[in-house]
């Protein structure tokens, strides 16, 4: 009974940290509509701050917290507000999320640059050694502030919500924010207090939770998982039962703690203590599973800014083609450390590009493709041993039916609950099933990452060897261009445009008949299959793989590079590649590895201006004119193949090889627009009366309409004047702040 | 934000600047220009109802006075004042209010919480609630319920409510019969026909041409985006078939 009692209070108390962050977490959503996935590492930062000025430079407590939740927090909630969230008025839940990840990244590569974790640091508890007796069992005077922080944070936010102007607004500016502003609301003041306060929380969490972990960037950053699962039973709009569920969770995590141990259960106890890690996001899983569909509305994302480019064939041909050929040259220029290091970029570059159908097409938001990829690591190591490429067959096989077997229960959820729902799975994945030791299933013995370390084979194809680094370099661009070519198939054909339909419209979708289960079932499989695939292509170029590649930090990575250059791009798959799979970064920047990580997350932070991604925002509008001048390709393509000749004859280095491929690239639309301007009109005679340009030309390329213009277009058509009404003549004094205003 | 036009709201002497005047306005969107030099008088105290066919920019007419779209040129005059380029915010608070196209209600927040989000016009929720539950009853009763809840014709009924609650100087209704039972719509014109008794002056947009005329004191036809005819009820109802169909 006295443990009971100890697990119990304990239990409560983890739970009050659960309920500070969830309710902070449910706040920003509620009204802004926005699900910070950097709720936990703002937490952190704020942990971090603390720790600096009261164990490092030796502040009061006092001054310290005051200074870190009265003043530094609710700052960078308003500064995320302004700078950042405030921005993505407009974009899908997917750039949404994403931008909070890319927060959540660069955030915490700041916390690991400025405060080194090699360097052991320690917070203690408030009044150290303090406690009171409670049914026979010690609380530490620690422990009652946070329950009733926990206390004071549910009733405050809820009276805030509902009972005050401000609160109301918040909630109105989330509903409507035009109709917010028609009623003379300002929306900047509901966004801005929303962010501080949450903010807020989140420091407030992130202090009171730091005693009770290691105290270090990522385990305090990944305390948000836990209270995902708190946020979805209060739907994420409900604060009282964020905070019961927050409880149960805290709760449910020490009672396993305290029972599901070796001692009490010998046999099973080693493959449960993962289990116990997992509970959070186990009751997360059942939360989102078992609440009714109703209840799982997210806000609606109307008309976004978003659109799925539709690739040619000429186009895609072109790429794959550049792909293969630029692998052959870098597989024979590279040196052999760099080639080895980089050999491991096509596998990411797959797992990216299975991205694409699923959250590219369908707008089915996964966070578990990283999660499928282990998967699919396990089954190549397991399944192709020797090499046997039929390992990536299986693991294409059973990831598919992984796959549709996650989207079964998912069906029915969209948006952030999806989101969360695949989130779940990948850190059971993560936490949980990777960490299994060896079990037997009847006769057969599985341990599934041989209890630390997958062994891997170069792939054995009959009459190829691909076993050297630079073979097997070359292998996986071929695979990886033939994978992209089978996306652009799946987004010509009649598949990618159900695919898109049920993204834009599920509503219009039923009305015509189309079966949107089978369709969202399909894409899962396919994905999944698609991701296990790259894990196998991953594996065979490291030779071993371990539970950390696969973790869930690493995956919202793969996610978010995708989404900065375009969810529907093969080319984003390439630069996910390049990025997270070859040494080129730190080559460049070898002293600032976590600024690689911060550059990254400021680009995702940039995905507000430029939702469709950089490839079709910048790259693509430049390209394409290149397309239908062939002799401008080829004087590029000679270009490059004279620097290619030089450098195998290594008359040239490397750099000067890699500067002049740049050239000769960016040459190509700057060579466009060059032939463009000579050939453009150079007089103004020579357009027709009244227009400010070609009639075919108006309203393209930046030729905006202007009033001139049309009047001379009606002249042009012979279109008869239309009547105007007389107007009186009233003087008009100006308006303060107004465009003719003083 | 200086100017107070809900000083403006007793109908004025004959020769009195309009209370809300478009002086060529020109909008776009991105590169399509859809309002062409529109001129439109309101003059104070009136209701003056916009008819037209889909496509005729009406909405937008209003986006742009309510200041929720930048006109690429022109002017707007606000009981004789140049507003053009305000913050909708400022024009709200200045006794502009806007019921706009759809449900103009926010779905999650209760009918009384909607009524809270007037006050923004200067106006205390006691006295929002006061003035709006007498002369819409049923709102009363369903207070605490959440707006996307609450049935079409409550929906704008209480879009309505907020928009009368805080005396404002001149009411923008954009297409108010929008997927109402025709019952429900006379109902909801009645109310506007009572609000502009007491002075408001009204600019509704409309694409039910007899609805609106028979509360209207004055009409306009919009089509193509151009204003092609001001006048009476009477003058307008007559050609109306050539505004709609052509010829």
């Amino acid at each position: 009974m006295h443990e009971f009692i100890i697990l119990t209070i304990s239990g409560l108390v983890t739970g009050g940290i659960y309920a500070i962050t969830a309710g902070g977490l449910t706040l920003t959503y509620t009204t802004t509509g926005i699900f910070n996935f950097a709720h936990g590492v703002t937490g952190a930062l704020a942990a971090f701050t603390y720790w600096q000025l009261h164990f490092d430079w030796g502040w009061p407590v006092w001054l310290s917290i005051i200074v870190v939740l009265g003043i530094l927090a609710p700052a960078f909630g308003v500064f995320l507000h302004f700078a950042i969230m405030r921005r993505l008025e407009g974009t899908s839940e997917t750039t949404r999320l994403m931008v909070t990840v890319a927060v959540l990244l660069s955030l915490l590569a700041t916390v690991m640059w400025v405060w080194d974790p090699q360097t052991p640091r320690n917070v203690v508890n408030f009044f150290p050694g303090e406690s009171v007796d409670m049914a026979g069992t010690r609380v530490s005077y620690h422990d009652l502030i946070t329950l009733a922080v926990a206390l004071i944070v549910a009733i405050g936010l809820w009276v805030l919500l509902r009972s005050t102007r401000a609160g109301v607004a918040m909630r109105a500016t989330v509903d409507d924010r035009n109709l917010a502003v028609l009623n003379g609301s300002r929306p900047e003041v509901p966004g801005m207090l929303a962010w501080a306060t949450g903010t807020m929380l989140a420091a407030v969490a992130g202090i009171l939770i730091a005693p009770k972990l290691s105290f270090a960037a990522l385990p305090l950053t990944l305390l948000i998982v836990n209270a995902y699962a708190a946020a979805v039973i209060g739907r994420l709009k409900s604060l009282p039962w964020t905070f019961v569920g927050a409880m149960i969770i805290g709760l449910v995590t020490e009672y396993g703690k305290g029972y599901l141990t070796e001692t009490r259960f010998p046999t099973a106890g080693p493959y449960l203590s993962g289990l116990t890690d997992s509970m959070p996001v186990l009751v997360l899983f059942l939360a989102i599973m078992l609440l009714p569909t109703s209840r799982l509305r997210g806000h609606a994302s109307s008309r976004t800014r978003e659109i799925a480019h539709r690739p040619t064939w000429t186009g895609s041909l072109v790429f794959a083609a550049l792909v293969i050929a630029g692998a052959v040259v870098a597989a024979n220029t590279l040196g052999a450390a760099d080639l080895f290091a980089s050999t491991k970029m096509w596998g990411f570059a797959i797992i990216a590009l299975s991205v694409i159908p699923l959250v590219g097409y369908a707008g089915k938001m996964s966070l578990a493709q990283l999660g499928f990829a282990g998967i699919g690591a396990i089954c190549v190591s397991h399944l192709g041993s020797g090499g046997n490429p039929l390992g990536l067959l299986w693991a294409a096989l059973i990831c598919a039916g992984i796959g549709v077997l996650v989207a079964l229960p998912a069906l029915r959820l969209s948006g952030i609950y999806l989101a969360l729902a695949t989130a779940a799975f990948a850190v059971m994945l993560d936490r949980w099933i990777f960490q299994l030791p060896a079990f037997t299933w009847g006769d057969t013995r599985i341990d599934l990452f041989n209890s630390g370390t997958l062994n891997f084979e170069r792939f054995d194809w009959p009459g190829i060897d691909i076993s050297s680094d630079r073979a097997y370099f070359i292998f996986g661009a071929v695979f990886f261009a033939l994978s992209s070519l089978v996306v652009v198939w799946i987004r010509r054909g009649e598949f990618g445009r159900r695919l898109l339909a049920m993204k834009d419209s599920p509503a219009a979708c039923a009305t015509i008949g189309m079966n949107h289960k089978l369709t969202t079932l399909t894409v899962f499989g396919l994905s999944a299959a698609m991701a296990g695939v790259g894990g196998g292509i991953l594996g065979g170029a490291l030779g071993t793989l371990s539970p950390v590649n696969f973790d869930f930090t690493a995956g919202l990575s793969v996610l978010m590079l995708m989404v900065i250059a375009g969810l529907t791009s093969p080319g984003a798959a390439l630069f996910a590649g390049i990025f997270l799979g070859t040494p080129l970064i730190t080559n460049l920047f070898p002293d600032y590895a976590q600024l690689t990580t911060i550059l990254i997350g400021l680009n995702g932070i940039a995905l507000g201006k430029n939702p469709n991604g950089f490839i079709a925002a910048k790259i693509r509008p430049e390209w394409e004119p290149a397309l239908q001048r062939p002799f401008i390709l080829a004087g590029s393509a000679a270009a490059q193949l004279v620097l290619v000749v030089l450098r195998f004859t290594d008359v040239i280095g490397n750099w000067a090889f890699v500067i002049g491929i740049l050239l000769a690239v960016i040459g190509i639309p700057a060579a466009v627009k060059g032939e463009l301007m000579l050939k453009a009109p150079r007089t103004e005679q020579e357009l027709p009366p009244g227009l400010s340009e070609q009639p075919e030309g108006l309203g393209l390329n930046g030729h905006r309409f202007k009033p001139a213009d049309i009047e001379g277009l009606d002249k042009l058509i012979a279109m008869p004047s239309l009547p105007t009404v007389a107007m009186a003549e009233t003087p008009s004094p100006t308006l303060p702040g107004a465009r003719h205003g003083a | 934000m200086t100017l107070n036009v809900a000083d403006a709201r007793p109908a004025g002497p004959a020769g009195a600047p309009p209370l809300l005047e478009l002086r060529g306005i020109s909008a776009a969107y991105e590169q399509v220009e859809v309002l062409h030099k529109v001129d439109l008088a309101v003059p104070t105290g009136k209701v003056m109802a916009v008819l037209g066919p889909n496509g005729a920019g009406k909405t937008t007419m209003l986006k742009v006075i309510t200041g929720l779209h930048e006109p690429t040129g022109g002017d707007i005059f606000l009981a004789g004042r140049c507003v053009t380029g305000a913050a909708p915010v400022d024009l709200a608070r200045i006794g502009l209010c806007s019921i706009p196209e759809g449900r103009g209600v926010f779905p999650n927040l209760t009918v009384s919480e909607n009524l809270w989000m007037a006050t923004y016009r200067g106006v205390s929720r006691k006295e929002i609630e006061e003035k709006v539950f007498p002369i819409f009853p049923r709102l009363k009763e369903r207070r605490t319920q959440a707006a996307g809840t609450m049935s079409g014709g409550e929906q704008q009924m209480l879009a309505v409510a907020r928009a009368i609650a805080t005396n404002p100087a001149i009411i923008l209704l954009d297409e108010l019969s929008m997927g109402l039972a025709p019952l429900v719509v006379d109902q909801l014109y009645d109310v506007v026909g009572k609000i502009a008794e007491t002075g408001v002056t009204v600019l509704l947009v409309e694409q039910f041409a007899r609805t609106a005329l028979a509360v209207a004191d004055l009409a306009a036809v919009m089509s193509g985006g151009r204003i092609l005819q001001v006048g009476t009820p009477d003058e307008i109802a007559g050609d109306l078939h050539s505004a709609y169909l052509g010829g």
